[in-house]
C-alpha cells in the first residue's frame, strides 16, 4: 500500500508545532500501525532527518504505552491499542492524520509523544492497597461472588493508556479513575480505604486539570479495553458517600 | 473549605448540581404541562384562568415559582462553569474528530441545546409571565370573581405563525436536550444498574418525545383554531 501520513512535529513542549506530509510506499497490509511508523523513521534516519517520535512499549496491547488520535480516533478506526492497528485497516491511497492525545493534563514531550504522569499521580493519591497482603493465600480464604469477582477484573484491565481522555469533548479521565476505584472498591482487600481513596483520587484528577463528565460515553466506546460506563457511576456513588460519611471535615 | 463546599466544588459535585437541578426542571415540565394542557379545554379559557388564577393566589405554588427560578438559574451557572473548565482542559484541539461514530449529537451539544432553550425561556416569561405580572391584563368574571384573562394573552400570541414556529423548533430543541439529560441524569447519581438502567434510558427517550410534543401541540392547535 502506498499511503500520504499527515504527522504532528513538534520539537518540544513549547514549540508550537504543525503538521508534515509524508509519504510512505509497499506498505505491508499485515504490519502493525507501529511498524508502518518504524519504516517512516528508518526512511527518515536515511536521509538524516529527525524521526517521528511516537510512545511504544510492548506492542501487544497490554502495557497502554502506545497512544496517538489517528484519522480522528483514539487509537484509530479499530477498539483496540494502536499497536494491534493493521494495516489492513486502510486503503491504498488513503491519507492518514496523525496527532498526539490532546489534554492539558497530557502536555506534549515531542512530536506525538504525551506526558501522561497525570495518570500516575492519580494513582500515587490513593490507588493502591496499603495493608501487607503477605504470602499467598489459602484458595477461598477471603469469599468473593463471582459476580463481583468478574466486575473487578474487567475494571482492572484498564490499561491507563489515556484514549478515554483523548476521545471525550472535555478531556475527563473520569472512565480512568472510576476503573480504578472500581477495581480496588469492589474487593474485600481495597473496601478499608475505599472512603479515602475516592476522595483523595477525585481530588488529584481535578488537580491536574482533566475535564468533567458529560456521560456522552464516548469513552467508553473508544476504550480499547472495553472499560464500562457503569464504573463512572459507581465511582459517583463512592465519592458522595465518601463526602457524607467519612471523618475528614 | 468545609467538606459541604469541597464537595460542591469538585467536578463531581457540580455534576451532581446539574443532575439534581435538571431533575427538579424535569419535574416542573410535567407541572407545567398539566396546567397548560387546560388551555385546549372547549370552554372559553373558564378552567385556564382559574388555574391561573389559583396559582396565582396560592402562597405555596408561589414560594415553588420561586425555587424553581432559583433552581433554573444554578442549572445555568453551573453549566457555564462546567462548560469553561471543559473547554480549559483541552486548549489545544484536534485537527480531525470522528466523534458521531462514538457519541450521539445531542450528547455533545447539552450547552448549545441549553442556550436555546434559555433563549426561548426569556421570550416565553416576556410573552406571558411578565405580561401578567407587571402588565395589566384583561379581566373576566369567573363566577363572582374577577380574575386575569390570561386565556386571552396565550389566543393572541398564538395568532402568529412565527411565535407559535418558534415554539414548536424549540420544544424540538428540549426534545434533544432531555434525551441526553434523563438518563445522564441519574448516571451521574451514580445510579447505574443491570436491571434499570435500560429501562431508565427508554423511558427518558419517551419523556424526551411525549412531553415536547404535548407542549408543541398547545400552539399548534391553537393557531389551528384561531384561523
Amino acid at each position: 500500500m502506498n499511503l500520504t501520513l499527515k504527522v504532528w512535529r513538534q520539537k518540544n513542549a513549547s514549540d508550537k508545532g504543525g503538521f508534515r506530509e509524508y509519504k510512505v510506499k509497499d506498505i505491508s497490509a499485515d504490519m502493525s500501525f507501529l511498524e508502518m511508523l518504524d519504516v517512516l523513521n528508518e526512511e527518515l534516519l536515511e536521509k538524516g532527518e529527525d524521526p517521528v517520535h511516537f510512545d511504544h512499549d510492548c506492542r501487544e496491547g497490554i502495557c497502554g504505552m502506545c497512544s496517538l488520535h489517528i484519522n480522528g480516533k483514539p487509537h484509530g478506526p479499530s477498539q483496540t491499542t494502536t499497536c494491534q492497528l493493521h494495516m489492513r485497516s486502510f486503503k491504498d491511497g488513503q491519507t492518514i492524520t496523525i496527532e498526539p492525545f490532546r489534554a492539558k493534563a497530557f502536555p506534549v514531550v515531542k512530536d506525538l509523544v504525551v506526558d501522561r504522569g497525570a495518570f500516575d499521580r492519580i494513582i500515587q493519591s490513593g490507588g493502591y492497597v496499603s495493608v501487607n497482603t503477605g504470602g499467598v493465600p489459602d484458595a477461598n480464604e477471603i469469599p468473593i461472588p463471582k459476580v463481583l469477582a468478574d466486575e473487578a477484573f474487567d475494571a482492572a484491565t484498564c490499561i491507563g493508556c489515556g484514549a478515554c481522555v483523548a476521545a471525550c469533548k472535555n478531556a475527563s479521565a473520569m472512565l480512568f479513575v472510576s476503573a480504578k476505584i472500581s477495581q480496588l472498591s469492589l474487593l474485600p482487600q481495597g473496601r478499608v480505604e475505599r472512603k479515602e481513596r475516592a476522595e483523595k483520587m477525585i481530588a488529584q484528577m481535578d488537580k491536574e486539570g482533566f475535564g468533567a463528565c458529560t456521560n456522552t460515553g464516548a469513552c467508553s466506546a473508544e476504550c480499547p479495553k472495553e472499560i464500562k460506563l457503569s464504573n463512572i457511576a459507581r465511582m459517583n456513588r463512592e465519592y458522595f458517600k465518601a463526602s457524607v460519611t467519612t471523618e475528614n471535615v | 473549605m468545609s467538606w459541604v463546599t469541597k464537595t460542591l466544588n469538585s467536578t463531581l459535585g457540580q455534576k451532581l448540581l446539574m443532575a439534581l437541578t435538571g431533575f427538579f426542571l424535569i419535574l416542573f415540565l410535567v407541572v407545567h404541562l398539566a396546567g397548560n394542557l387546560q388551555l385546549l379545554i372547549p370552554d372559553n379559557g373558564e378552567s385556564f384562568n382559574l388555574y391561573a388564577h389559583n396559582m396565582a393566589i396560592n402562597n405555596f405554588i408561589r414560594s415553588v415559582s420561586i425555587i424553581n427560578f432559583g433552581l433554573i438559574l444554578l442549572h445555568v451557572v453551573y453549566s457555564v462553569i462546567l462548560t469553561k473548565h471543559n473547554k480549559k482542559a483541552r486548549p489545544v484541539g484536534y485537527a480531525e474528530t470522528d466523534a458521531s461514530t462514538n457519541s450521539t449529537w445531542a450528547s455533545r451539544n447539552m450547552g448549545i441545546l441549553g442556550t436555546l432553550i434559555l433563549i426561548f425561556l426569556l421570550v416565553h416569561l416576556r410573552g406571558f409571565w411578565y405580561r401578567l405580572k407587571f402588565g395589566s391584563p384583561d379581566k373576566v368574571l369567573l363566577g363572582d370573581t374577577e380574575v386575569d384573562n390570561a386565556f386571552i394573552i396565550v389566543v393572541e400570541a398564538f395568532k402568529n405563525p412565527i411565535y407559535v414556529g418558534f415554539y414548536v423548533i424549540s420544544m424540538v430543541f428540549l426534545a434533544f436536550h432531555l434525551s441526553h439529560g434523563f438518563a445522564s441524569a441519574f448516571q451521574t447519581l451514580g445510579i447505574n444498574h443491570k436491571k434499570y438502567t435500560p429501562l431508565i434510558q427508554k423511558v427518558g427517550l419517551g419523556f424526551a418525545i411525549l412531553i415536547p410534543t404535548l407542549f408543541a401541540m398547545i400552539p399548534i392547535v391553537m393557531y389551528i383554531q384561531s384561523l
